[in-house]
């Protein structure tokens, strides 16, 4: 491990290796520390990306679990909306093996020239005035000083070195997802589906996912709101009887648990000499949860910005900013803010509320699916949701 | 005090995200409480997805 580094990256996972890949293709020197011994393992992570993944990697069939044609919503009565790919948007795409999939995109972050270091833990940050110039690291049993122009937090949702750095980075607790997920097997599922169960009894402020893993197995996971989380209704509880009444003979091979921020995006994701990426910057999509493509082109964003800013000699919050001002510009920003807004507004529709959605999507023509037409039945079928609806109309919109 | 459960725990580093004091950390795959910070709030208690952290008077 070398004392200086152009960008030094904490944390590889996809966010953390797309950084390192872009710092090294613009030839400069990178860095990525892994606190774990092993890149994607344990995965904390339902698995699931839309299409739009091949627009940032190369896909390579081997990362691939099974590929999802399409999506069903079921409603808490048991009511099921099937969405077909037109309709699914980014319900439709992949289950990734992530273990595989984590460690191939280090691997090429590796072979376009970056360090990598596993097993070595950032246990703080190097501030002089006021600016971010490296990470003590922890490896080997030896502590090191290692310093950078640009440092990319890429440490995912327990982030804790933007914190170091004098960023709030807490999540507040109704905010955050925590989730339970078992990897089954001996499960009757459709490998081309994936399901998502709806409702305050099921989940509530989240929902049940079952992400196809290929013939009979699947994810199969839960995530609720912290503040609805207690003893005896925790995720693993509300899981538990789930599978018990639709899942009883399958086989649970692995457990997984953590936490997914559905909360707004940090303020600012940079400062003087550092950029925060991914989930550490709180870029998980509030409605799904997904955040692996959010994480991916935030790395990939983050180095190249690093790159250009180490170029041009000034690696200070103003010349970083243009990192914070694009991707808050971009496609993915656009999508964060308008989905934190309606998660907003369908956290709180009771379930015969949700029911009734439902049951009136179910009688649309799926051929006409424009918003104007979605918005005027729905409200045709369910009045209440006039109180709403500015609000939803505009977000749609 | 605050008392992890290591039998239960299943270190997924979801209460360090929301411990207002950065009181939590993941060191080497093992959750780490610093008693000197932590307020013993019970937020990460809260939202443990395995119940694994409870907050439990010093007597």
């Amino acid at each position: 491990m070398q004392s200086k580094y152009d960008v030094l990256v904490i944390g590889g996972g996809p966010g953390g290796a797309m950084a390192g890949k872009a710092v090294a293709e613009a030839g400069l020197s990178c860095c990525i520390v892994e606190k774990r011994p092993a890149i994607g393992a344990p995965v904390r992570c339902a698995e699931g990306v839309g299409n739009e993944i091949s627009e940032l990697v190369d896909l390579d069939p081997k990362w691939i679990s099974s590929k999802i044609e399409g999506a069903q919503l079921i409603a808490p009565d048991g009511q099921v909306l099937e969405l077909n790919p037109e309709m699914a948007g980014n319900e439709v795409g992949y289950v990734l093996d992530r273990k595989i999939f984590d460690r191939d995109l280090v691997w090429k972050a590796a072979n376009a020239g970056c360090d990598v270091f596993v097993k070595s833990r950032a246990s703080g940050a190097i501030i002089k005035d006021g600016k971010v110039c490296g990470a003590t690291i922890e490896h080997g049993g030896e502590t090191f000083d290692v310093y950078a122009d640009v440092v990319i937090a890429a440490d995912g949702v327990e982030s804790k070195f933007a914190r170091w750095c004098g960023i709030n980075t807490t999540v507040p607790m109704a905010e955050i997802e925590t989730c339970v997920q078992y990897l089954m097997t001996n499960i009757d599922i459709d490998p081309g589906l994936n399901a998502f169960y709806l409702g305050r009894e099921v989940a509530p402020e989240g929902y049940i996912w079952i992400f196809s893993k290929g013939d009979r197995t699947a994810n199969v996971g839960i995530g609720i709101s912290g503040k609805m989380c207690k003893d005896g209704k925790r995720p693993k509880d509300y899981l538990d009887a789930f599978i018990a009444e639709h899942l009883p003979n399958g086989k649970i091979i692995e457990l997984i648990v953590g936490g997914v921020s559905a909360c707004k995006p940090l303020e600012c994701t940079v400062a003087d000499g550092l950029i925060i990426v991914g989930d550490a910057a709180r870029l998980s999509d509030p409605i799904t949860g997904g955040g692996i493509i959010n994480a991916m082109y935030t790395g990939k964003l983050a180095g190249e910005v690093a790159a250009e800013s180490i170029a041009a000699g000034d690696c200070s919050k103003k010349t970083l900013i243009k990192y914070d001002t694009e991707w808050r510009n971009s496609k993915m920003g656009k999508a964060l803010k308008r989905n934190y807004q309606v998660k907003e507004i369908f956290i709180k529709l009771k379930d015969e509320k949700l029911n009734s959605i439902v049951s009136s999507v179910n009688k649309l023509d799926m051929e006409i699916f424009d918003t104007k037409y979605l918005i005027r039945e729905l409200v045709k079928y369910n009045p209440w949701l006039l109180k709403d609806i500015g609000t939803l109309k505009r977000l749609l919109d | 005090m605050l008392v992890i459960k290591r039998e239960v725990c299943g270190y997924c580093g979801a209460c360090v995200s929301v411990c207002p004091k950065g009181a939590l950390e993941l060191v080497d795959a093992y959750l780490t409480v610093d008693p000197d910070t932590c307020t013993e709030c019970g937020i990460c208690s809260g939202i443990c997805p395995l119940g694994a952290l409870e907050v439990k008077n010093a007597e």
